[in-house]
């Protein structure tokens, strides 16, 4: 991955599970309509609880109540990101949302899968609790080569883990176009 | 080189003699399942991948069952039902089970055994998280998202990565107060919420073993809530019976090596079990029903896949029997055909229904119905600040409907007797003197 993400970055806790980054009751838009997937963009993590959203300080939607797309690109979590149900709406909502990045000690296995296999959003696993080194609204930039994230505003770099097996259906772009490329459709 | 029940189901659907934990392959799936929430986006992917006119990798093998947003006038979630009626028109699949016919089920993964989709040996995928909860039947059953249930649907493959293998031992005989539901809290509070990611999680020991299918399947049915990605139970006579009563389909069971490697064993006294909850918001969050004794409430719950079996109800129902209940309760089964064994399964005289209905507790259709909330009409969905005890699997904030509520999940006994109190209960204090010796 030579890709370099940089953007603002949005600070949650441990383990937020997929009602947290879309509730369930927003399931019903669709996805393909440009009009109705917008809203995925809007209630895009509306489930975090107010004094997890937006970290250290809390109190911050991710997307503002009146706006389809958020102001911020990388999200930074704790462990256990993504656990709850399957749904893939919870990636895709992130995407929709603008969102480019998730960096975050761990991931439930089915939200990462999803990420990596439906192209929405780029899982990076990071040795340190980035929660209490970044802040929400700090600039940061991810290097997808040498696997670091910097926080631009504090000057910090901190290590990322290598995406591992599934680097090759992430440099494709998901598992259509990676199945695709290896002649298997 | 020996292997788990896990790595030797995964082998043999990848056509292969062996694999190792920790390896990537490519599985042969045997069946496909979808529900009305995931259903449609697959279809969409699988229309964008393979073209409108395609058709799906093998009709037998797709499995289409709706069950979570069916009892609504939200237009969305109807709209979703009618895609999944014109797909399955279309395609002539066999195996859809339409709402307001007399085919429709209710809960897909409590639908799935009794329709017989639940097979020893095979490799069930399911855009649900918990689909695991077939592992009951010695199947490797996981949740996956639409793209790669697109993927499925056109190619019949998936690639998965083999899971190490968690053992949860359960040593000698569970006491009569104690249910499936108390050991799966238990394990969840012992290992966190992330402590089975990417692992099999196998439940055996007598303890075990002497359960029936539902209660195996309350077991596997909570993995996810592990963070898990398969739950299993060894295949046995009890499996047999139950799924050659429901399939003329052959299968062929696997086992586990005796000198199979596991990630870790852990053994528990069954005879040391209490009756446990796990508190708001997260399952792991365990306690005794001694520590949260008291604990006052205003709504409790009965239903899903997890705690909506008929098992469940009868355990309810003996601990109800004769009282009413002191807070608004909400029995909700999880398909249709649970719904009329309430009507026609007797205790004491009674059926479980009017044992239920006299109560006083609200009677719901057979769906999901407020396990996740919902739209906001749905039946028994939580909309305010209510402290509710339920038989569900999840307490995460929102899960049944308001961020504000709080959410107790426990055993259908437990749930049951602190219904009638309208305080968390230990099931002991109403529980037949002949149960709790
Ligand atoms: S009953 Fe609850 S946990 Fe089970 S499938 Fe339905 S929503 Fe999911």
């Amino acid at each position: 991955m030579s890709k370099i993400i940089k953007g603002k970055a949005f600070v949650v806790g441990n383990d937020i599970d997929t009602d947290q980054i879309i509730p369930a009751e927003h399931l019903v838009y669709s996805l393909d309509d440009p009009e109705e997937r917008r809203f995925y963009g809007r209630f895009a993590l509306s489930g975090v609880p107010e004094d997890k959203s937006g970290l250290p300080e809390g109190g911050l939607p991710f997307t503002d109540p009146d706006k389809f797309e958020s102001d911020y690109k990388i999200i930074i979590g704790g462990k256990n990101f993504g656990c709850g149900s399957s749904r893939e709406h919870a990636p895709f909502a992130l995407q929709v949302a603008g969102a480019e990045a998730v960096v975050a000690t761990g991931y439930a296995r089915i939200f990462f899968r999803n990420a990596v296999d439906g192209g929405f959003i780029i899982p990076y696993e990071s040795h340190d609790d980035l929660i209490e080194h970044i802040s929400t609204g700090d600039e940061v930039e991810i290097d997808g080569e040498l696997n670091i994230i910097k926080n631009l505003t504090t000057g910090k770099s901190y290590p990322l883990k290598k995406l591992g097996d599934v680097v090759d259906i992430v440099d494709a772009g998901g598992i259509f176009k990676y199945a695709a490329k290896h002649g298997m459709l | 080189m020996s292997m788990t029940l896990t790595e030797k189901i995964l082998a043999k659907a990848s056509g292969r003699t062996h694999v190792n934990a920790g390896e990537t392959v490519w599985v042969d799936v045997d069946v496909l399942m979808t529900h009305d929430v995931c259903g449609p986006p697959t279809i969409g992917i699988f229309k964008r991948e393979f073209g409108e006119d395609a058709r799906v990798w093998d009709k037998d093998k797709v499995v289409i069952i709706p069950d979570h947003y069916i009892f609504t006038n939200d237009k969305y979630a109807n709209r979703n039902v009618d895609i999944l009626r014109a797909f399955a028109a279309d395609q002539d699949l066999p195996h859809y089970y339409d709402v307001g016919s007399e085919r429709y089920k209710g809960v897909c993964h409590v639908a799935m055994p009794e329709e017989g989709f639940t097979r020893p040996g095979e490799v069930l995928f399911g855009t649900d998280s918990h689909t695991c909860t077939a592992g009951a039947f010695g199947q490797f059953a996981t949740g996956i998202g639409n793209t790669d249930a697109g993927f499925i649907m056109g190619t019949g493959k998936l690639w998965v990565k083999v899971p190490e293998t968690m053992k949860f031992i359960f040593e000698g005989e569970i006491p009569p107060h104690i249910m499936a539901k108390d050991l799966i809290l238990r394990i969840i509070g012992d290992i966190g919420v992330d402590g089975g990611t990417y692992r099999a999680m196998e439940f055996a020991g007598d303890g075990v073993m002497n359960m029936d299918m539902e209660g195996r399947m309350t077991l596997t049915n909570m993995v996810i809530e592990g963070g898990g990605k398969n739950g299993v139970v060894e295949p046995d006579e009890v499996t047999f019976d139950y799924v050659r009563k429901r399939t003329n389909k052959e299968f062929t069971p696997l086992y586990n090596d005796p000198d199979a490697k596991y990630h870790s064993v852990r053994t528990y006294k069954s005879s040391e079990l209490e009756p446990m909850v796990a508190k708001p918001h997260s399952p792991d969050n365990k306690a005794t029903v001694g520590e949260v004794k008291n604990t006052p409430l205003t709504r409790a719950y009965i239903g899903s896949c997890t705690g909506g079996k008929l098992s469940d109800f009868e355990a309810a129902a003996r601990v109800i029997k004769g009282h009413e209940v002191g807070v608004e309760t909400y029995v909700v089964p999880a398909t249709t055909k649970i719904r009329e064994d309430l009507k026609t399964t007797w205790y004491d005289g009674e059926t479980l229904w009017d044992i239920f209905q006299n109560a006083g507790a609200h009677m719901g259709e057979a769906s999901c119905a407020a396990c996740l909330g919902g739209p906001s009409d749905t039946f028994g969905r939580l909309q305010g600040e209510e402290v509710c005890i339920s038989t569900t699997n999840r307490n995460f904030p929102g899960r049944m409907g308001s961020k504000k509520a709080q959410v107790y999940l426990a055993s259908p006994y437990t749930v049951a007797a602190s219904a009638i109190t309208g305080n968390i209960t230990d099931p002991r204090e109403y529980l037949p003197v002949e149960e709790t010796v």
